[in-house]
């Protein structure tokens, strides 16, 4: 790819040292490695570092600019971007209000439920694997796709939920149009996007648990709920912060599914960070969308690590 | 007794709560607007192609699902082939470099997409790659490369050492061994890297809103967003658009379910 002259010029430093340290290891290894070799990952090492490294690192340069994106001109203006977006933006903090209130909601009710799925799939008869390539579906679906199937679920006058509920006779809700429940109904649709997903991670690994143990627990007289806990939790805990960190990440990131279900932009009570950062980057306010995008890095990192800290312990604990 | 009552009462539930949205859309995509909302339950009077007639023709989904098969149909192989080799050579090389290449590489997956997109548009922008296909399938390999690197890369560092050693001693240059044993023993995690980059990368949205300008340009995505704003409440017309948007992804799950399954689960596990 000949995308930018500059980095072949880059390339050559580390080829060097590629060469000098190749030099050492030959003395100690039989089979020496030919440097060739070193040719072979360039491709897309250069690709990720002009293209994914150097940007993320110019992030967070704009992010203490007023640049609009377009001007030549810009001034370094410190750290105001995220004292603005922590103090005089209200539209950033309830974005980031119902993000984090989100990736709550699908986090604890995605991985419950995956979980269920998977503990009455595990055994592989002909009708769970039926069941479980049906759960997993929706996951191979667009979001705009997916988005525009819950859209007419919930739409109040024609859709779905509210005909089933007329043929019984009771009245149905606003959903999405009522701005104190429209997140709750979003992330049903979420978890009902990517359950079958994180099923399948579960199914993993309660399908590695040797099955002697129940039959070990069964002869003691332990009911099936203490089985669950001293067998089973043990077991899936790792798989659990496999779901808990993935369903995070995934569900930090359901920008396309609230553009499909809320439009473009989303009103108030469905904006999240990553359409809240695109709104303002629409509106050419680079710099502090380049803050704002910092803030969102920073936002998933932290939470991933303090879901590590407390999983860590969650097994220990009984 | 009651235990396998309520897990059949749970399964069948939800099953339903999955079967019963898609068959809406499916019929749905075959009625008039006046139909659906008269009977969302009921079979289509006729199977009259109206719907995905005007979405095709009129609405330019027609070109838009061609840039989605160029689009992804280059972004995958390509994807594939820089993770192999980069995959191939962390296999082979030894202590500090093999490291570093690999964490380099794989450090991107912790890089949200939403992180670094103003900074992307700019250097697209000079680069001449905004509003074209070549942009697009661009920052689709770069956003996809480190999964994939990761997924390869781990994969062919568990191939025995010795077929390597063995075809060197025939004389074999690190491309021969790459093409002629790594790639062809990789096959299973190609296999499922692929499939997990095809719903990737068929899917992508934030890439497309971002970078496309000109209609004829979009992908289907795009293409199937911007008729939110179009059609509101026209759910026939969305409904077929939703059903040719997944089409490619709905027949390949339909023929290749397991290795789906082994693929996106692979990307989530390790991702």
């Amino acid at each position: 790819m000949s995308i930018h002259p500059g980095t072949a010029a880059k390339r050559k430093a580390p080829e060097n040292q590629a060469a000098a340290s190749a030099a050492k290891v030959r003395r100690r290894s039989p089979t020496r490695v030919n440097p060739a070799l070193y040719l072979f990952p360039l491709p897309a090492v250069a690709v990720v570092a002009f293209f994914l490294v150097m940007p993320t690192l110019q992030a967070f340069q704009y992010a203490i600019t007023d640049w609009n994106g377009f001007s030549a001109a810009f001034n370094y203006v410190g750290l105001d971007n995220f004292v603005r977006a922590f103090t005089k933006d209200s539209l950033f903090t309830n974005a980031l209000t119902n993000n984090l209130k989100f990736v709550l909601l699908v986090v604890i009710a995605q991985t419950i439920f995956s979980l269920i799925l998977a503990l009455l799939l595990t055994k592989n008869s002909r009708g769970s694997i039926l069941l479980r390539a049906l759960f997993f579906f929706p996951t191979i679906l667009s979001s705009v796709s997916v988005a525009f199937i819950w859209k007419f679920i919930y739409d109040p006058n024609f859709g779905l939920a509210n005909s089933v509920l007329r043929t019984v006779g009771v009245d149905g809700g606003a959903y999405l149009g009522n701005d104190a429940q429209a997140l709750y109904w979003v992330a049903i649709t979420q978890v009902w996007f990517h359950s079958g997903q994180m099923m399948v991670v579960y199914i993993a690994g309660l399908q590695a648990i040797p099955r002697e143990l129940y039959e070990a627990a069964e002869m003691d007289g332990a009911n099936k709920w203490q089985q669950f806990k001293s067998i089973t939790w043990p077991f899936v805990a790792p798989a659990t912060s496999i779901v808990v960190a993935y369903t995070t990440v995934q569900s930090f990131k359901a920008f396309d599914l609230i553009l499909g279900i809320a439009g473009n932009p989303p009103k108030a009570a469905l904006d999240i960070l990553s359409t809240r950062i695109y709104s303002t980057f629409a509106n050419s306010e680079f710099g502090y969308a380049a803050a704002q995008s910092i803030i969102f890095m920073a936002m998933i990192a932290l939470v991933t690590w303090l879901q590590r800290r407390l999983l860590r312990l969650t097994p220990k604990g009984d | 007794m009651l235990a396998s009552v309520s897990r059949r009462a749970i399964l069948a539930i939800y099953a339903v709560i999955i079967i019963v949205p898609l068959t809406v859309v499916a019929f749905g995509s075959f009625k008039s607007t006046q139909e659906l909302f008269a009977g969302p339950f009921s079979l289509p009077h006729s199977l009259s192609p109206d719907n995905f007639a005007e979405v095709v023709g009129g609405q330019n989904l027609g070109s838009s699902f061609m840039n989605s098969v160029i689009v992804t149909g280059i972004s995958v192989p390509l994807t594939l082939f820089l993770a192999s080799l980069a995959g191939y050579a962390v296999s082979r090389l030894k202590g500090f470099m093999s490291w570093a290449i690999f964490g380099f590489l794989v450090l991107g997956m912790a890089i949200p997409a939403q992180a670094n997109m103003v900074p992307l548009y700019v250097l697209f922008g000079r680069l001449g790659l905004l509003d074209n296909l070549a942009g697009l399938i661009l920052a689709n390999v770069v956003s996809t490369l480190p999964i994939a690197v990761f997924i390869l890369g781990g994969f062919m560092r568990t191939l025995p050492k010795e077929l390597y050693e063995a075809s060197s001693i025939d004389g074999s240059g690190p491309w021969k061994t790459y093409s002629s044993i790594a790639l062809p023993l990789s096959a299973p995690s190609i296999a499922a890297a692929a499939i997990f980059l095809f719903v990737i990368h068929w899917n992508e949205l934030l890439y497309p809103l971002l970078f496309i300008q000109t209609p004829g340009n979009r992908t289907l995505p795009l293409a199937l967003l911007s008729f939110q704003g179009e059609f509101q409440t026209n759910y026939p017309l969305l409904f077929a658009g939703v059903i040719l948007a997944s089409l490619p992804v709905v027949v390949a799950y339909v023929f290749l379910q397991r290795y789906f399954v082994a693929g996106i689960t692979a990307g989530a596990s390790k991702g």
